[in-house]
């Protein structure tokens, strides 16, 4: 059946997005998640709601471009649903997770904890119950890995504490000799209650902690909140506001990229790559001071705009620095290109084809390198991206080389954009008062952040509070991916192969 | 022998010792500025070694006193074969102690030592490190052994001191043989001291570690003892080098402390070049994949092969 029987039920449409509301029993939501994947569309999103001391309401996002859907299930006294993890992968681990945060069971036959680490008891649901009970006295569990069996299979663990400074994960390989058979991912070491504490902030506040989700997308995150915000209170935008967001957006994309290009160099060994995409990446964040009076735009985008305007003068340091970073960008990937041993390292490394990534539900950065187009910018443009003309990136080969070429792709393309920002700017105010949402309002943001997809859905409590506010990170459905990347490669190569994805840890923990 | 040439000889060991750290220190200083950093103090290596010493030992419970012996052992027979290697001069005492056989065996039992301490714990990183060096070293060794043979076809000895002293002795003309097997012993060098593109001494990345990973358990003294070793051994390495290729500026016979002071300025211009020269090929190199790495040292072996046969079939 098609999608479009679907939208005649359509509740409503929020306004001036694509982004449309729909009320479905429990046992149509598989019906409906079939339809989405058969016009081929993604999961973003999947969160449960409590109101009367228990969770009773399922809200999903999905997107199927040219159509969002926000889809709102109420559950019944029994409170289950039927899983979806057969049409979209990524639904099992999201599944897990509203089960260990708000005690409602899917149908999906994983029923192993995915966010709980025995920090809080079994029968205790952080979302649902208040107080919540006193941390169990012997803070391990057993979590059931899968376990590989044959002649010289072994198992490497490795994480949550690692060599280097990064955040914590556990990777579980199961080995013969250097050949990974395969991988299984164990996160939720960074959850930190950021759902149960968004239910304690007032409204307006509320972008702060967002900012704070993922501090590399600190632009994305917050955006994607005010958006959700802004369309609950029925704010209208001032087009300064919204094209200083864009110019946030992309710096922010543009100064991950030219970390993550560095880093991805020095993991395969070629410490000046580190050395000068960090200088340029510095003075990025120098120009953008300048700019916009932040090196790092954290609390850049507040709800009606932004928090400072464009400085005038910034504007010319920042045009002409863009111009230098183009040639310098230029000349450093045609040393990545033809440097032997770089591109030994990065091709045909973790390879995720199309097909596989089309199945997976890859989205963003990595989904586009591996041929899958969705990028929301261009999908479900929201003001001013429509007026931006941004080419969309893809690359068709789905290793680590594509990754790298995709980076240097988008991050041109996000120069120009910010250039065409520049000299295109629209006066006025770049900050609206917004006003407090009515209780019961629903509402969706979603921002297309440098690793993927952010979405944002938000409820409004009484009295300007936030009943229920749920943030997620394009990484809930990038790592499963990255356990088929490394299948096959071999163990030295899977932090080159994690690099390229670079997913978050602490967006996907919450 | 005379109480000065052994005191001469000490001499040369302590040198060996001291200068060690500051080589490496010298070529990571290299590689900074070669990668537009500011280089850290050439004296790092000293303060690493230092605060090492200075530190309380932590070891784990499951660790045998093979743990605790190997660090001793490989520090040991690094200060051994620099004892042998000529770096300084060629009529030290301990001249006729050993041959280059012998010190390929003296650097293999600090392989074997390492890698069983590896093992020892029992974690995944040391046995895979210590998987991964054990598959590098019996790479290594012959092509190592082939250099040496060239070398000694040449001066028909397998006595280091001897080796340099023929090619010093000689008139001066240049062996194509020699420039061949100087390129697989680069090459050689690079792999056993896991430099780039074999391994990355600065990976903070355990997955991809080989010389690190079997270091991951080792704490305070015995973590600066193999620290020390490993910058040793690429001292080693280096004089051995000289010792093959370029020996002028050692001195050649004599057993006088004097003769020895006055070759030290040479040894120190040779080392400040080998460690700009070691910088560059690391700058200019990724990492390889680690099943590239026999690859690479059979190319090194084969370079070595050739050497052997330019000089058999051309006599040059």
């Amino acid at each position: 059946m098609s999608l479009v029987r679907w939208m005649t039920r359509a509740t409503s449409t929020q306004a001036g997005a694509a982004v449309t509301q729909l009320l479905v029993e429990p046992r149509e939501w598989r019906e409906l998640a079939q339809d989405v994947a058969a016009a081929g569309g993604r999961l973003l999103a999947l969160w449960g709601t409590n109101r009367v001391g228990q969770c009773d309401t399922l809200h999903a996002v999905t997107v199927a471009p040219p159509r969002v859907l926000a889809v709102t299930i109420p559950l019944d006294a029994d409170g289950g649903y039927p899983g979806v993890e057969d049409v979209f992968p990524s639904a099992s681990r999201m599944q897990r997770a509203v089960f260990d945060l708000c005690g409602v069971r899917s149908t999906g036959q994983d029923t192993r904890p995915w966010l709980r680490h025995a920090a809080w008891p079994e029968d205790a649901f952080p979302l649902v119950a208040n107080p919540m009970p006193a941390p169990p006295q012997s803070p391990l569990d057993d979590y059931a890995f899968v376990r590989v069996e044959g002649d010289g299979v072994h198992e490497i663990a490795v994480g949550p504490v690692h060599a280097g400074i990064i955040e914590p994960g556990h990777f579980r390989f199961s080995v013969v000799g250097e050949k990974v058979l395969r991988l299984e991912e164990r996160l939720g070491y960074v959850h930190k209650g950021i759902e149960r504490r968004f239910t304690e902030l007032p409204i307006l506040d509320g972008h702060r902690l967002a900012a704070r989700v993922s501090g590399d997308s600190a632009v994305a995150y917050a955006w994607s909140y005010c958006q959700a915000l802004e369309r609950m209170a029925g704010t209208v935008l001032p087009p300064r506001a919204a094209w200083l967001r864009a110019l946030a957006l992309e710096l922010e994309r543009i100064a991950n990229h030219l970390g993550d290009l560095g880093a991805l160099g020095n993991d395969a060994g070629f410490a000046v790559g580190l050395a000068q995409f960090s200088r340029l990446k510095e003075h990025l964040l120098r120009a953008t001071e300048q700019a916009l009076g932040q090196r790092y735009l954290l609390d850049f985008v507040v709800p009606g705009g932004t928090r400072n305007d464009f400085a005038p003068a910034g504007a010319t340091v920042l045009d002409e620095y863009l111009v230098q970073l183009t040639d310098e960008v230029t000349a450093l990937r045609g040393i990545y290109e033809e440097h032997t041993g770089l591109r030994d390292r990065f091709a045909g490394a973790g390879t995720v084809l199309p097909e596989l990534a089309a199945w997976i539900g890859l989205v963003g950065l990595a989904g586009r390198a591996s041929g899958q187009l969705l990028d929301l910018r261009v999908d479900a443009a929201c003001a001013p991206y429509a007026e931006l003309n941004l080419r969309r990136c893809t690359r068709q080969d789905g290793d680590v080389l594509a990754r790298v070429t995709l980076r240097f792709d988008e991050l041109s393309e996000s120069v120009r954009i910010v250039r065409r920002i520049l000299r295109a700017l629209p006066p006025g105010n770049h900050s609206i008062t917004v006003t407090v949402p009515p209780a019961g309002a629903v509402g969706v943001g979603l921002i297309e952040a440098w690793r993927g997809p952010v979405v944002v859905g938000l409820e409004a409590g009484p009295d300007g509070s936030i009943l229920r506010c749920h943030p997620q990170d394009p990484s809930w459905h990038n790592w499963p991916a990255l356990e088929h990347a490394i299948i096959g490669n071999i163990v030295p190569d899977f932090p080159l192969i994690n690099k390229s994805f670079n997913l978050s840890y602490s967006g996907h923990d919450l | 022998m005379s109480t000065v040439a052994w005191l001469t000889q000490f001499l040369e060991v302590l040198a060996a010792l001291i200068l060690a750290p500051l080589f490496l220190g010298w070529v990571n200083a290299c590689r900074a500025w070669l990668q537009n950093r500011r280089a850290p103090s050439v004296l790092l290596p000293y303060h690493g070694i230092r605060k090492l010493f200075h530190k309380d030992a932590v070891i784990a419970a499951s660790a045998s006193p093979l743990f605790r012996v190997a660090p001793y052992v490989v520090f040991g027979a690094m200060v051994a074969a620099a004892a042998v290697i000529p770096s300084m001069g060629t009529g030290l005492p301990f001249r006729s102690a050993a041959d280059a056989i012998a010190l390929v065996g003296l650097l293999a039992i600090a392989r074997v030592f390492m890698s069983l301490a590896a093992m020892d714990i029992g974690t995944a990183f040391g046995t895979l490190g210590a998987r991964r060096d054990m598959m590098i070293g019996f790479l290594a060794e012959p092509a190592l052994l082939m250099v040496i043979f060239v070398a000694s076809l040449l001066s028909a000895t397998t006595a280091l001191p001897l080796i340099a002293e023929r090619l010093v002795v000689q008139p001066l003309a240049l062996y194509p043989s020699l420039a061949f097997t100087a390129v697989a012993f680069t090459m050689v060098l690079l792999a056993e001291n896991a430099r780039i593109p074999v391994d990355n001494p600065a990976t903070h990345l355990e997955l991809t570690m080989i010389h690190e990973a079997m270091l991951l358990e080792y704490s305070a003294r015995h973590l600066a003892l193999m620290e020390w070793a490993a910058a040793l051994k690429l001292f080693n390495y280096a004089c051995i080098g000289f010792a093959l290729f370029v020996p002028w500026g050692a001195s050649i016979g004599s057993t006088g402390i004097g003769a020895m002071a006055l070759s030290l300025p040479a040894l120190l211009v040779k080392l400040a070049v080998a460690g700009l020269w070691l910088a560059l090929l690391e700058t200019v190199s990724a990492k390889l994949r680690v099943f590239r790495a026999p690859e690479f040292m059979a190319t090194a072996f084969m370079f070595a092969v050739l050497g052997l046969l330019v000089h058999l079939l051309l006599g040059a």
